[in-house]
């Protein structure tokens, strides 16, 4: 049974709903710090979305090394959709410092031509917010999936998400995203190399922005061809099941001027109305929210390490030192006493 | 809970260059808060747009042009508007001494003029945050 949503809770979630934009932003900063009060507003929130059928944004992960134009990309975006009328949250996420703990949150710079809207007032239907990462390490912060499910429930059709400039391994837009869009850019040949054994694993639209720039069509063609190998792999199993194996496309930008913007919306809408016509949107969530779930509870177990008698792990590390015990051992007797 | 002071950091106005923004920005990263930036050329509507959407607990506004006794104002009176009076605000650039008192009565805590250490800045800050 879910608990009881408190009077608080549904007091902020329903006016989030009437449209407070104070009191999404109140939320996300709840959520973000691991505001208990936070947790119970978000299921108060989706809760009453849920029940008028209004959780269907579609989820948009921008992702790619720092200075490839994600956030230019998604301004690009964000004009896009609220052409077509849909209101569009925005989660932009860049790093913390990991010695004062501090962050420069810039990629709103980049967003506000389209946070003016037509006639040269602001657009209310677009709604931009920047997270630090603190301290995780896979690309996005801590409740930047719960943010997006906030924005939502609060009626954004497209919630476009921004990671932090990534390298390898910073996949945690995968399991949050319902289309990851990752982007990268000519001259950089030496990163595309390095980017392919894990980052380029996820992409599920690839584009190669800045493609005015001398190289573009090489960087397409590598990429074509690692998708093509991928491919020939699995072929057997695709042909096997009746339907010959389908390439990501691969499309080439310029967002500074809008360039291949109208064939990117296309091919994300595409992707759209395949994930749901056949019900792998309903698969891919549950194993997002999967795996959003452990990474939580691996947060909660290592917040009850604080909470065991002092000295212990300090202790345990001494005796590793010493040659006394090994890390497994440690590790083993640390999970016994948080079970406890 | 791991609470971090948010400050969003403004240039309203026509000015030509951000030089001592950026600075006062570093050092309040540095100084373990989340800066939120967003460059040249901010109209009072843009800027109390990005405070309630960040959900800031401080606004800093810089300003060399001379249009602090106009743009200042706006600034609090949509703050307002939005519900939003208890974000801490401050200002800074070039701010004649004389304009000072006029900018406290609108609900500008404090002004910080050329040549202030961000150190002075940064504890008026931590000092002066309205917690929630």
């Amino acid at each position: 049974m879910p608990a009881k949503a408190l009077p608080s809770a549904l007091e902020a979630a329903a006016s989030i709903l009437r449209g407070d934009e104070r009191a999404l932003a109140r939320l996300i900063t709840g959520l973000e710090d691991g505001d208990p009060a936070a947790a119970g507003t978000l299921r108060a929130l989706r809760g009453g979305s849920a029940a008028v059928g209004q959780l269907t944004a579609q989820v948009v992960g921008v992702t790619g090394p720092p200075g490839s134009g994600k956030s230019t990309l998604v301004d690009k975006l964000i004009s896009a959709y609220r052409a077509k009328g849909l209101r569009v949250g925005v989660l932009a996420v860049d790093p913390s410092s990991p010695f004062s703990g501090g962050a420069i949150l810039g990629d709103r710079i980049r967003m506000q031509r389209a946070e003016a809207g037509p006639g040269g007032g602001l657009d209310p239907g677009v709604f931009i917010r920047s997270l630090a990462s603190r301290g995780r390490l896979g690309g996005l912060s801590r409740a930047t999936a719960q943010s997006a499910r906030a924005l939502e429930a609060a009626g954004y059709g497209v919630v476009i998400v921004e990671t932090v400039g990534i390298g390898q391994s910073e996949i945690d837009i995968a399991r949050l995203a319902d289309t990851v869009v990752l982007v990268s850019m000519p001259g950089s040949g030496d990163d595309i190399q390095v980017i392919k054994a894990g980052v380029m694993e996820i992409g599920d639209v690839f584009v190669v922005n800045k493609a005015d720039r001398e190289g573009s069509d090489r960087v397409v063609r590598e990429i074509r061809a690692m998708l093509e190998t991928g491919a020939t792999l699995r072929q057997d199993l695709a042909l096997r099941q009746g339907g010959a194996a389908e390439l990501q496309p691969v499309l080439k930008t310029v967002a500074e001027t809008g360039e291949g913007l109208p064939e990117l919306v296309l091919a994300l809408d595409a992707r759209w109305a395949k994930l749901n016509a056949s019900g792998e949107l309903a698969s891919r969530r549950a194993r997002g929210a999967a795996a959003e779930a452990r990474s939580l509870l691996a947060e909660r177990a290592l917040a009850e390490l604080a909470l065991l008698e002092p000295g212990l792990e300090e202790g345990l590390a001494m005796e590793i030192v010493r040659g006394e015990r090994e890390v497994a051992e440690a590790a083993e007797i640390l999970f016994s006493a948080i079970r406890k | 809970m791991d609470r971090k002071i948010r400050v969003l950091v403004a240039k309203p106005g026509l000015d030509g260059h951000d030089r001592g923004a950026k600075v006062v920005a570093r050092a309040m990263r540095d100084a373990g808060m989340e800066v939120i930036y967003t460059g040249l050329r901010q109209t009072p509507e843009q800027i109390v747009q990005a405070a309630v959407q960040e959900d800031v607990d401080v606004l800093a506004m810089s300003i060399l042009s001379g249009a602090h006794n106009h743009l200042f104002p706006r600034v609090m009176e949509l703050l307002a508007d939005k519900g939003a009076s208890d974000v801490l605000v401050v200002g800074g650039g070039v701010i004649p001494e004389d304009d000072i008192p006029f900018l406290e009565s609108k609900g500008i805590a404090a002004v910080f003029g050329p040549g202030t250490p961000t150190s002075a800045t940064i504890e008026f800050i931590k000092a002066n945050v309205k917690r929630r």
